[in-house]
């Protein structure tokens, strides 16, 4: 007989190590049927340990592991899974070359005489994809054809056909558009009804608050606290993660002063995506992109990167008109150009590659002589890019696939500025980690924009772009619909623009 | 149908470069659009489409089967010895071929899964080992494989009912419509949907693909990889001892031929490739390889009746090639997002 108030899911006196690295240490951690629990933790707090552990892809070092009462060891994902614990990744799951249904019903398909019936299964994904309201993908595309939005709905229609009992969220709605988050919310709630328990990963607050009705802190392999929600302030869940004071989220706003304009912008046009869009951005300024997901701000930030073939429209950068024809003119010219893709992991790094080849990556010719690499100056620039971003890192010869999520992103910022960049794109940087790491994004954007240099600012995340932008452009269909700046930049602001309704009209 | 096309590039444009060049070949051909041309072609082609067949599986689950050529020849010499006999000798005879062959690439599975070696050594050092254990069968070629069964697979279907007496000599009625019909393709087509068809649509089947797209996505969604990766170089075993089988009743001997075996291997990678499959995985399929291994064929083909140096041959089949592998890449001019390219 189960006990009412026993927990779905205990762990007692759980630890894990990497190679010598505690990632865990001594954990206990429960949690209810029919709760939405928060995790909460910077990275390499352990969060990822965790749900690895709980979903059967790792095994524990030492301690229990409870499921419904039972000691339960899971020897794989699909053990896991078969027990009713789903886990949404933050590193998507889903397998590029086979289609939407295929994916949806990738472990327990329909089948027919023991072969799967495709068109029952394509049956089932519409049924899941219009409870998730995304009734316009077609079950039959192929999930590579699919933007990374969409491919987060179709994770989530993954995870609802497993019928979890237990469901984990990992960073699950940090590319997803704002109606599509709203969907998520509502269809855990319903699963909370039905009894579900969730597990909550996050690093936007706001989600954390608005859907779990209980937290827990971990800081450095260790569960801090568990508490319900409301029980604490936001600034002291913070304190607890990390486990310092923090005064303000966001360095204090420059002044506004005249600038004078790097680059101008006019009808910058692209394969539909783009549909003549002007602007233009300041020296020491930090310029926002807002808008919905997939109004053209990424586009336009590999366009003026030399990545897009075909681009039309007028652009001048100090004087010089037209785009850079490729990435390498872009970091090359007089005015030097840098991006921060989007997808840190293809676009960014080179996974397998040391911490210090992808450092300098992009500014070889800084330490070469005569075409032939000066070990010396290598070291010195290395350890230069690693003290400039905090780095945590063991060895620079580690590969960078060992770092957590937040300094891999720095590893990626870091190998750009080596190239001393006039222009930093940034697309969407702080995309899955965690609120320190943010911070020290925030404020060394900040530096570079008193030191002169110019930034154009893509972000999912409204409260970054008034937080952190001088002035934000909102971009709807390819176009610059609104302009905000100074204080006219609000989260209100941002959405009724975003939304292309009338000023005032959201607020 | 044209949706399904569209869906399934590779296997369109082998379709269509196929259709339209083994037309002008019948139409070039003096004795073109008759059973006896379309039934000697088959015979040609069917060993190489199965050694085709045989290197899709492990490719679409980013592998690779350096071994399948030499599968053949081991399974061939394997066949000389023991299909003969009375009727149940010879029935067994082909099982066990077909079975040694399905075992050598349960072993190359097992060798690459479990012991974790890259699958270009492992199958490069197993292929040697075949052709070390066919030249232990067949020092020198020879064997008696059965002569009617060697008439009957390598005929029309007419052939074959009346080398049995089956369906009253094949005048039967239902008989009529495929008389003229190639046994060989027959056989070739049947294992394919009757082997290849069903196993893309098992839970294993669909993890083949899921590993060649994503291997650490399949294993975090808890899809049975390993199971997957073994079944594909089991399967790879299987269809080439196919190829060795028939290769045996053919030829009716059994030759233990390293050249032929390396040759089979490079070929089979080759079909794969105009079929449209990807060598990184996760795309393609074993049919359309099929009509890649026909397109090599049908350009050997056009030497014999356009009278052209045969030393010409390797250059121009190698051009063929390029030529056919870059009409997919023709794609590349249009993708305006550079970063798509690396896709």
């Amino acid at each position: 007989m189960q006990a009412k108030d026993q927990p779905l899911l205990e762990m007692r006196g759980v630890s894990k190590s990497y190679g010598g690295v505690r990632a865990l240490s001594e954990v206990n951690f429960s949690c209810h049927a029919g709760s939405t629990h928060g995790i909460l933790g910077e990275n390499g707090a352990g969060k990822s340990t965790l749900i690895k552990m709980i979903a059967g892809v790792l095994r524990p070092d030492a301690g229990e592991m409870f499921y419904r009462g039972q000691n339960v060891q899971f020897a794989s994902a699909a053990e896991a899974s078969a027990a009713g614990i789903v886990c949404m990744f933050q590193e998507l799951s889903l397998i590029p070359d086979l289609s939407v249904a295929d994916n949806i019903c990738l472990l327990r398909p329909p089948r027919r005489f023991g072969l799967i019936d495709a068109k029952a299964q394509r049956q089932r994904a519409e049924a899941l994809l219009a409870r998730l309201h995304c009734e316009d993908l077609d079950p039959r595309a192929l999930v590579r054809d699919l933007s990374l939005s969409r491919r987060q709905m179709v994770e989530i229609a993954k995870a609802l056909a497993q019928e979890p009992q237990l469901l984990i969220l990992d960073e699950a709605t940090s590319a997803l558009t704002r109606r599509d988050v709203e969907t998520v919310y509502g269809l855990l709630g319903e699963l909370r009804s039905q009894g579900v328990a969730s597990l909550f990963i996050s690093h936007r607050m706001a989600e954390v608050d608005a859907l779990c009705d209980r937290l827990s802190v971990f800081r450095n392999g260790q569960h801090v606290e568990s508490f319900a929600k409301g029980a604490k302030s936001e600034a002291e869940i913070v304190r607890l993660m990390i486990g310092r004071d923090v005064t303000a989220k966001f360095p204090p706003k420059a002044d506004p002063v005249p600038r004078p304009v790097v680059m101008t912008v006019q009808d910058l046009s692209w394969e539909g995506r783009l549909k003549g869009l002007s602007f233009g951005l300041g020296k020491g300024e930090i310029l926002g992109l807002g808008g919905l997901d997939g109004q053209g701000q990424k586009e336009l930030l590999l366009a003026l990167f030399g990545v897009l073939k075909a681009v039309r429209g007028r652009v001048e950068i100090n004087g010089i008109s037209g785009l850079p024809t490729s990435p390498y003119a872009a970091k090359t010219a007089t005015t030097r150009l840098a991006l921060v893709p989007e997808d840190r992991k293809s676009e960014g790094l080179m996974l397998a590659l040391p911490i210090a080849d992808n450092l300098v990556a992009a500014a070889m010719d800084r330490v070469a002589r005569g075409g032939i690499i000066d070990r010396a100056a290598l070291a010195a620039t290395i350890a230069e890019g690693i003290a400039r971003l905090q780095i945590k890192a063991g060895s620079p010869e580690d590969a960078v696939a060992t770092l957590s999520g937040g300094n891999q992103q720095k590893v990626v910022i870091a190998k750009w500025l080596m190239i001393g960049p006039d222009i930093i794109l940034l697309n969407d940087p702080t995309r899955g980690i965690d609120i320190g790491t943010k911070q020290e994004i925030y404020r060394m954007m900040r530096e570079l924009a008193d030191q002169g240099k110019s930034i154009l600012f893509y972000s999912s995340d409204y409260a970054e772009l008034s937080g952190c932008c001088d002035r934000v452009i909102v971009l709807y269909d390819g176009q610059v619909i609104r302009t905000l700046e100074g204080a006219a930049i609000t989260d209100e602001a941002l959405v009724s623009a975003a939304l292309n309704i009338g000023q005032g009209a959201a607020a | 149908m044209i949706l399904w096309l569209r869906r399934n590039p590779g296997l369109a444009g082998i379709l269509v470069l196929f259709a339209g060049l083994y037309l002008i070949y019948h139409m070039l051909h003096p004795r073109g659009f008759t059973s006896a041309v379309l039934i000697q072609n088959a015979n040609e082609s069917v060993a190489i489409a199965f050694v085709a067949m045989a290197q899709t599986v492990p490719v679409l689950a980013r592998g690779l089967d350096l071994s399948v050529g030499a599968v053949m020849t081991l399974t061939g010499c394997i066949a000389s010895v023991l299909v003969s006999g009375t009727p149940l000798e010879i029935l067994g005879g082909m099982a066990l071929t077909l079975i040694a062959g399905a075992a050598f690439g349960l072993i190359n599975g097992l060798i690459v899964v479990q012991g974790r070696i890259p699958p270009i050594m492992a199958t490069l050092a197993s292929g040697a080992i075949a052709i070390g254990l066919a030249l232990l069968i067949r020092p020198q070629p020879g064997g008696e494989v059965d002569g009617d069964l060697g008439w009957a697979l390598t005929n029309s279907v007419w052939d074959f009912c009346d080398t049995y007496g089956l369906a009253q000599g094949g005048a039967a009625w239902w008989v009529r419509p495929f008389a003229d019909l190639p046994v060989p393709l027959i056989l070739l087509f049947g294992t394919a949907c009757l082997v290849w068809l069903p196993f893309k649509r098992t839970l294993t089947g669909r993890t083949v693909y899921a590993v060649g797209s994503a291997e650490a996505a399949a294993l975090a969604s808890g899809l049975p990889v390993r199971r997957a990766q073994l079944s594909a170089y089991l399967l790879a075993g299987f269809f080439a001892g196919c190829a060795g089988l028939y290769l045996a009743i053919q030829t009716s001997t059994g030759n233990a031929d390293t050249v032929q075996a390396g040759a089979y291997t490079l070929n089979s990678i080759a079909a794969v490739v105009l079929g449209g499959t990807a060598l990184m995985g996760g795309r393609g399929g074993v049919i359309a390889s099929i009509l890649g291994a026909f397109v090599l064929r049908v350009i050997s083909f056009y030497f014999r009746i356009l009278d052209i140096d045969p030393l010409l041959q390797p250059l121009i089949e190698g051009l063929v090639l390029l030529l056919a592998v870059s009409a997919g890449a023709f794609a590349a001019f249009n993708v305006r997002n550079r970063l798509e390219l690396m896709r």
